[in-house]
This record gives structure tokens, C-alpha cells and sequence, in this order.
């Protein structure tokens, strides 16, 4: 008798965990796992394009939650349904793409990372608009699109949430919007850096305070502040210097200052160097 | 504010502000007031046909662009008359004319809104 080699027994054993999906769907590869279940690459034979199949053992609530939040930052769901086995399934779109934790990682500069970030804070301002409330915001549940989309995954209903991103106060079925701005808060100062700009540690800061009551009242005040930044406006969360204030200034007003410069070196040079064909002095 | 009210705004103060610099041309020093009133009314100019502009597209580099050359073709027919002391002053006025134009250009692009707002 021949025993089974590692491989071999790998293989069987990942066999033996796949879903059977109903006809339309081939299964390939397992892509990612999670608290809320598995989720496997497979081909859509009706309209033949890749899909993202998750199967979780528990109800389609998450595939309800995800269906019901019609956003552009928000995973669309096409299909859902049961196995054989008795684990539930929905597929959605295969985003190709990285995770926001690598797509930080390959930005040089903050201000890509800051996009990415105010696309998730209007997928969440909209979830929490229609009364849901995400509860596992972190890196590995952003994916970032071909063209710069940006989807927030993992709707998972019953979600307890990562620690490190948990708010404090968190518990497996909090429903107050305020542990999402903190998981919020924590993601934007990871993505920042340590040596991130000030303004927006102070925003991260103050998004993520232990103390719920310390925190932006809601997403829209998270993202203006975040807006404010890009805008090289003042932010709520931090109260800038002098020299800070007048850094800013100069480089929102960059092309008017050098217009001005450019109108005074005219001037200058006229009365300097023209002075006896103009009659100057 | 709409943007042909900023560009009349910042056409006004900065054609008057350029007209000030008359004052260290001793030859045209006595002509101040009607150099002042002048320029501010070629600022105003610029700044209307800018704000106009800026109405329709939105582009600073357009705007400021535009404004430039209206300023310097209107800089040119201030200059082609001839100042008290019989002279020509086509390069002190037509070029800061230019560079103020450019600067109530962008102004208008920048600033304002497009369309009037309501009480």
C-alpha cells in the first residue's frame, strides 16, 4: 500500500473544502479568507467573466446587507443562493486589483492614499445612512481597482472586528456608527505613516480617540476634515502654527504669488534698468 | 460673488494699483489722476471680459492666458498715445498691462461663482 505524499493530501483535503456551486459557476481558486468565510475565484459560464464566489456557513445576511448598498465603493453582489452542503454562497464582482495595505504601500506620496481613503468614508457615510454599520473596516477589506475604484468588502453581519482596529467600546453587535469612524481613524493613520503630515495625524487622532464621545460626530465630518486637507484648507482636528499657516498659504496660492512676483520684477526691472530712456528716478 | 463681479473687483484694483506706479515716472507724475482713473477703467475692462470667460470655461491657464492678452492689447492702445512729454511709453505700460491681466485672469478663474446666487 502507497501512502499519500503532502502534496497529494493537500490537494484532496482543498478538493474535499470546495464548494459545489450550481452549475453556471466553475470554482478555481481560493483568493482570500476571512471571519465571515472563504471566497474563491471562479468562471461565470453564462456571461463567461471571472466572478469572486464566497461561500460562509452562516444566512445570506451579508449577501442582503452587500445587495442593499448600491454604491461605487461598494462590492456589487449579482447572485446568491444555497449549496447542497447547506453553506450559503453570493457571488459579486472580482475586483482585480490590490488591497489598500499594498496599494499604500507602492504610493510614494500620501495624497493617492488620501483619495482611496475619502472613497471608503462615502461608501461608509452611504452604509450608515441606510442603517448598516460595518463593524471590520481595516486594510485587507479595501481593494483597489484597475482604474482607481475603490471597494470596501466584507458586509459580514455578526462581525466581532480586527484588533487593532476595534474600537474600545466594540462588541459583536454594536451598531453605532462611531466604532467605524475609529476603525477609520486607525486606517487613516496607517496609511499616513508616522511621519505623515500633522493635519492629518491630528484627524486619524482624533477619529480613533478611545472615548466615543471624542471622536467626529460622523463620517461627513471625518471626510470634510480629510477634504479640507486636500484642499490645503485648515482642518478642525489640528490648530496649525504661524509658519504653518503661512507654508500653507504660499502653496495653495503658489501661481498667484508668482504672478505678483513675475508684476514686481516688471516693475523692478523697468524702473532699474530703463532709466535714462524713460526719464525713471 | 459671480466671476464677472471678481474679475470687475480685481480688475478695478489692480489697474489702479498698476496706475499708482505712474507716480515713479517724475514725466507723467502730474498726469497721476487721469492715469489712475484710466488704468482702473482697463482693469475693469479685462476683469468683465475675464469674468465673462470664466463663466463659460474653466480653466486658469485659459483664463489668466485670455486676460493677458486682453490686457496687453488694451495696455497697447493707452500706449499709442502719446504721453505730455510727446513720448511713447509702449514697454512701462504694456508690459506690467500684460502681467495684470494674466493676474485678474486667474483671479476670476479661481474665485467667484458661476452662477448669481440667490438672497
Amino acid at each position: 500500500m502507497t501512502g499519500l505524499g503532502d502534496s497529494t493530501l493537500r490537494r484532496l483535503q482543498d478538493a474535499a473544502g470546495r464548494p459545489d456551486p450550481p452549475l453556471r459557476y466553475r470554482v478555481e481558486e481560493e483568493i482570500g479568507r476571512g471571519g465571515t468565510g472563504v471566497v474563491y475565484r471562479a468562471w461565470d459560464d453564462v456571461l463567461e467573466r471571472f466572478v469572486a464566489f464566497k461561500v460562509s456557513a452562516g444566512p445570506l445576511d451579508e449577501a442582503r446587507t452587500a445587495a442593499r448598498l448600491e454604491h461605487p465603493s461598494i462590492v456589487p453582489v449579482h447572485d446568491a443562493g444555497t449549496l447542497p452542503d447547506g453553506r450559503s454562497y453570493y457571488v459579486m464582482k472580482l475586483v482585480d486589483g490590490p488591497r489598500l495595505d499594498e496599494f499604500a504601500l507602492a504610493s510614494p506620496t500620501v495624497a493617492p492614499k488620501l483619495r482611496a481613503f475619502r472613497k471608503i468614508c462615502d461608501a461608509v457615510e452611504y452604509a450608515h445612512s441606510r442603517g448598516v454599520v460595518h463593524r471590520d473596516i481595516k486594510p485587507r477589506n479595501v481593494m483597489v481597482g484597475r482604474f482607481g475604484e475603490v471597494f470596501l468588502l466584507d458586509w459580514g453581519a455578526g462581525v466581532m472586528g480586527t484588533p487593532g482596529y476595534m474600537a474600545p467600546e466594540q462588541t459583536e453587535d454594536s451598531n453605532d456608527p462611531a466604532v467605524d469612524i475609529h476603525a477609520l481613524g486607525v486606517m487613516l493613520r496607517n496609511l499616513a505613516g508616522a511621519g505623515g503630515p500633522r493635519p492629518i495625524l491630528a484627524i486619524a487622532a482624533k477619529a480613533a480617540s478611545a472615548a466615543p464621545g471624542g471622536r467626529y460626530p460622523s463620517v461627513a465630518a471625518l471626510s470634510e476634515d480629510v477634504d479640507r486637507f486636500l484642499d490645503r484648507l485648515p482642518v478642525s482636528a489640528y490648530r496649525e502654527s504661524i509658519p504653518e499657516r503661512a507654508r500653507r498659504f504660499c502653496s495653495r496660492n503658489s501661481v498667484l504669488l508668482l504672478l505678483f512676483a513675475a508684476y514686481v520684477l516688471v516693475r523692478a526691472a523697468l524702473y532699474f534698468l530703463r532709466p535714462a530712456a524713460t526719464g525713471f528716478r | 460673488m459671480t466671476k464677472p463681479l471678481v474679475g470687475v473687483a480685481a480688475g478695478a484694483a489692480l489697474g489702479f494699483l498698476d496706475g499708482l506706479s505712474a507716480w515713479f515716472t517724475p514725466a507723467v507724475r502730474n498726469e497721476i489722476a487721469g492715469i489712475l482713473i484710466g488704468s482702473s477703467i482697463k482693469g475693469i475692462m479685462v476683469g468683465v471680459a475675464a469674468g465673462f470667460l470664466a463663466r463659460r470655461v474653466n480653466s486658469p491657464a485659459i483664463g489668466a492666458g485670455f486676460a493677458a492678452i486682453a490686457g496687453l492689447l488694451l495696455a497697447w492702445l493707452v500706449a499709442s498715445f502719446p504721453a505730455a512729454d510727446g513720448r511713447h511709453y509702449y514697454l512701462e505700460i504694456m508690459l506690467p498691462g500684460f502681467v495684470t491681466g494674466a493676474i485678474i485672469g486667474f483671479i476670476t478663474q479661481k474665485y467667484g461663482t458661476h452662477t448669481p446666487t440667490k438672497a
